[in-house]
C-alpha cells in the first residue's frame, strides 16, 4: 500500500472517529439534560456530523472558526477535551468556559475556536473581524464563519457579504442549511431557497454540496479555503443537511413530517460512511466496533468527570466581567471602591 | 501630567491629537467608521489622519453599523485595537446587538479567554434643530450594561486624556462625545497625559448645593453657577467624567457637606442617568440630605424641530438656577 493511500485511510478513520465522538457525546448530553443535570437550551448536532467534521478537518489549526449555539461538534472536532465540554454543559468550574457560558457559548481560543453565540446571525461579523485581523497583519490564515439557513435571512448577512467582497477578506462563509429555522421550514422563510446565490450577488464564489457526505463537505470546504488562502478572496459554501432531533431539547419536533425524517435518516452520515469504510476495506467490522467502544469510554469518562466536578463558587460570580475590573464587589456594579 | 494652558485646543482637535498619538504609538490601533477618511469625519474629528496613516489604519466603511461594529469586535478578539466612530449616538441603536450581546459579554461568558479592546466613539445630544431621530442622549442605555466601560469627557483635556486611556484599555469602552462640545476650547496634555477612569473632578467649588453634571451639561451647570453666585448662592459643580466606573465618593462627599444635590442630565428623565445617580446618592447620603435630590433633564418628548420648542425641551442654565434655588428653599430673584 502506498504512503498516500495509508495517509488517506488514516484520514478516513479519523473522520469516522470524529463523527462517532460527536454522535455519542450529543446522545449522552441529551440524557444528562433529561436527568436535569444540563439546564437552559441544548441544541444537538445529531445528523450534522458530516457537515461539522468535513468543515473543521478542511482547516489548518490556526484558521479561526466561529459558529452558532449548535457548536459542541465544532469544539470536539477541533480537539477540545470532551471532559471540558461536558463539564461546561453541566456548569462546573472545570468547564471549558468556567461554567459561565454553557452549551451555547463554548470557546476554545487555544484551538482557534472563537465560539459559540446565542443570537442568530450575531456571530457572523465576528468571523469577518477575525478575517480582517488576518489581512491587517499580512497572515495567511483563513477565517471560517458557520451559520444556518435561518440566520441567512438576517440583514447582517448582507452587510457581511458586502464588506467581505469589498475588502477581499480571507473568509469562508459556511451556510449549514438543515432546512429549518427552529420550526419554520426553508420554503416558508426564504424567497430564494438556494441560499448560496446571495453571496454571488456580492461577487463571492459560492456553491452548494451534500452536507451528509463528509468527504464531499471536506472537499468543498478545502476548495473554499484554498480560494480564501491563495487568492485572498472570500468564498461561500452551502451544505444541505438535516438534524435528526428537534431544534433543541425543548422542541418536540412535531412540525416536520415523518416521511421526510425517514428519508433523511436513510442518509445518516455515520451509517453511509461506515459502509464506505467496510466496502473499501479501510476498516473491518471488528475495528469499527472497537472504535465505537473506545469512543463510548471517552464519553462516559467525560460525563463522570463533569458530574464529579465541583460547582463554581458563588463568590466568583462577578469575576471576569472585565479584563481589568476596578472593584471586587461580589455582585459587580459601577462604583469605584 | 500637566497641560499647556498657552495652547487652547478645540475638543474635536484634542480627540484628533489623541487618535494621532495612539495610531503612531501602537500599530495594532486602527480607526473605522463612516466618512472618517476622505471626508475627514462628519465632525472633522479624524481630519488629516487618512493622509498621515493610510487606508489600512483609517478605514471608510459602508453604512453598516451592525456589520462594522461586529467586525471591529472580531478584530479586537484577535488582538487588534479598533477605534470605531459611530457617526452619532442615534445610529448606535443599529449596532446594539453587537455591542451588548457580543462586546459586553465575550470576556465573561467565555471564561476570560478573550478580551475585546475596542473603543466606540459617538456624539450625542441635541440643540441644533436636527429633530427627533438625530438629537438623542442614550448614555443610560449603555451605562446600564455590565461588561462595558462608559466615558463622557466634557473638556478638551479630558477628551484627549480619557481617549488615550480608553484606547489602551483592554475592555470595550463607550466614548460619549457631544456635538455641542466639539468647538469648545481648552488646554490639553501631552502624549503621556492619560486620565484614569473612575475619577470625578470638582469643576467649581461651592458650599450651598452640589450640582452634578456630565458632558455638555457641565457647561450648562457652570453657567448656572455663575448666575447663582450673583445671588450669593455658591454651587459646587462636579463632573463624574466616567459613568462606568463611577466615582461616587467624590459626589457623596460633596453632598454630605452641602446637604443639597441637583443633577443635570441631557437624557430623558425616566429610568436614566440622573435617576441612577440620585439613587446612589440617596443610598450614600440619606441622613445628610436636607431636601430631595433635584433633577434637570431633557423634557420627556421626542426632540422637536422648531427652535423654540427644542430650547424649551433642553436643560438650560436658568432651569438649573431655578432647581438649585428651589432645592435650598429660596425663590428665584
Amino acid at each position: 500500500m502506498s504512503p498516500d493511500v495509508t495517509t488517506e485511510h488514516a484520514d478516513m478513520r479519523n473522520l469516522f472517529r470524529s463523527m462517532i465522538l460527536i454522535r455519542r457525546f450529543e446522545e449522552r448530553a441529551s440524557e444528562e439534560y433529561m436527568a436535569g443535570r444540563i439546564g437552559g437550551f441544548l441544541h444537538l448536532a445529531i445528523g450534522e456530523e458530516a457537515a461539522v467534521v468535513g468543515t473543521v478537518t478542511a482547516l489548518r489549526p490556526d484558521d479561526p472558526l466561529t459558529s452558532t449555539y449548535r457548536e459542541h461538534g465544532q469544539a470536539l472536532a477541533r480537539g477540545t477535551d470532551p471532559r471540558a465540554v461536558m463539564a461546561e454543559l453541566l456548569g462546573k468550574s472545570t468547564g471549558l468556559c468556567g461554567g459561565r457560558g454553557g452549551s451555547m457559548h463554548l470557546m476554545d481560543k487555544e484551538r482557534a475556536f472563537y465560539g459559540g453565540y446565542g443570537i442568530v446571525g450575531g456571530s457572523i461579523p465576528l468571523g469577518l473581524g477575525l478575517a480582517y485581523a488576518i489581512r491587517y497583519r499580512g497572515g495567511d490564515q483563513v477565517a471560517v464563519t458557520m451559520f444556518g439557513d435561518g440566520a441567512t435571512n438576517q440583514g447582517i448577512v448582507a452587510e457581511c457579504f458586502n464588506m467581505a467582497g469589498l475588502w477581499d477578506l480571507p473568509i469562508v462563509f459556511l451556510i449549514l442549511n438543515n432546512q429549518y429555522g427552529m420550526g419554520t421550514s426553508l420554503e416558508r422563510a426564504a424567497a430564494e431557497a438556494d441560499l448560496y446565490t446571495r453571496a454571488e450577488a456580492y461577487g463571492i464564489p459560492a456553491w452548494k454540496v451534500n452536507g451528509m457526505d463528509v468527504l464531499a463537505v471536506r472537499d468543498a470546504v478545502t476548495e473554499a479555503v484554498r480560494i480564501a488562502r491563495d487568492e485572498r478572496n472570500p468564498a461561500c459554501v452551502e451544505l444541505l443537511a438535516y438534524r435528526y432531533r428537534g431544534h433543541s431539547m425543548s422542541d418536540p419536533d412535531t412540525v416536520r413530517d415523518a416521511d421526510e425524517k425517514e428519508r433523511w435518516r436513510a442518509r445518516d452520515p455515520l451509517i453511509t460512511f461506515e459502509r464506505v469504510l467496510l466496502g473499501e476495506a479501510i476498516m473491518t467490522a471488528d475495528e469499527i466496533a472497537a472504535m465505537k467502544d473506545e469512543v463510548q469510554v471517552v464519553v462516559d469518562d467525560a460525563t463522570a468527570f463533569a458530574e464529579e466536578s465541583p460547582e463554581v463558587p458563588v463568590s466568583d460570580l462577578a469575576d471576569g466581567v472585565y479584563a481589568h475590573p476596578w472593584n471586587d464587589n461580589p455582585r459587580g456594579g459601577a462604583l469605584m471602591p | 501630567m500637566s497641560t499647556d494652558a498657552a495652547r487652547p485646543v478645540a475638543y474635536r482637535d484634542a480627540l484628533n491629537e489623541a487618535l494621532r498619538e495612539e495610531l503612531a504609538r501602537d500599530p495594532d490601533v486602527f480607526l473605522l467608521g463612516e466618512d472618517i477618511g476622505r471626508f475627514d469625519g462628519a465632525f472633522k474629528v479624524t481630519r488629516g489622519l487618512l493622509e498621515e496613516f493610510g487606508e489600512a489604519r483609517v478605514v471608510d466603511t459602508p453604512i453598516s453599523e451592525a456589520g462594522f461594529t461586529g467586525l471591529a469586535i472580531g478584530a479586537a478578539m484577535a488582538g487588534l485595537r479598533p477605534v470605531v466612530e459611530i457617526m452619532t449616538v442615534n445610529f448606535v441603536i443599529l449596532a446594539l446587538d453587537q455591542i451588548v450581546n457580543n462586546a459586553a459579554k465575550i470576556h465573561y461568558m467565555f471564561g476570560s479567554q478573550a478580551s475585546v479592546p475596542i473603543v466606540l466613539r459617538m456624539p450625542g445630544g441635541g440643540g441644533h434643530q436636527l429633530a427627533a431621530q438625530h438629537s438623542q442622549t442614550l448614555d443610560a442605555w449603555l451605562a446600564h450594561v455590565p461588561g462595558l466601560k462608559v466615558v463622557c469627557p466634557s473638556t478638551p483635556e479630558d477628551a484627549k486624556g480619557l481617549l488615550k486611556t480608553a484606547i489602551r484599555d483592554d475592555d470595550p469602552v463607550i466614548f460619549l462625545e457631544n456635538e455641542g462640545l466639539y468647538g469648545k476650547k481648552g488646554p490639553v496634555g501631552g502624549p503621556d497625559h492619560l486620565i484614569p477612569f473612575g475619577q470625578a473632578v470638582v469643576r467649581r467649588p461651592g458650599t450651598h448645593c452640589t450640582v452634578i453634571a456630565h458632558s455638555r451639561m457641565v457647561w450648562v451647570a457652570l453657567q448656572a453657577a455663575e448666575e447663582l453666585a450673583v445671588q450669593g448662592v455658591e454651587a459646587e459643580v462636579i463632573d463624574p467624567r466616567t459613568l462606568r466606573p463611577l466615582d461616587l465618593e467624590t459626589l457623596a462627599n460633596s453632598v454630605r457637606r452641602t446637604g443639597h444635590a441637583v443633577i443635570v442630565d441631557e437624557g430623558w428623565p425616566e429610568y436614566g442617568i440622573s435617576a441612577g445617580l440620585a439613587t446612589h446618592l440617596y443610598e450614600a447620603c440619606f441622613d445628610w440630605l436636607d431636601a430631595p435630590i433635584g433633577r434637570v433633564n431633557c423634557a420627556d418628548v421626542p426632540m422637536p424641530y422648531a427652535k423654540n420648542l427644542e430650547q424649551a425641551a433642553l436643560p438650560t442654565p436658568s432651569d438649573v438656577v431655578a432647581a438649585v434655588l428651589a432645592n435650598i428653599g429660596r425663590r428665584v430673584a
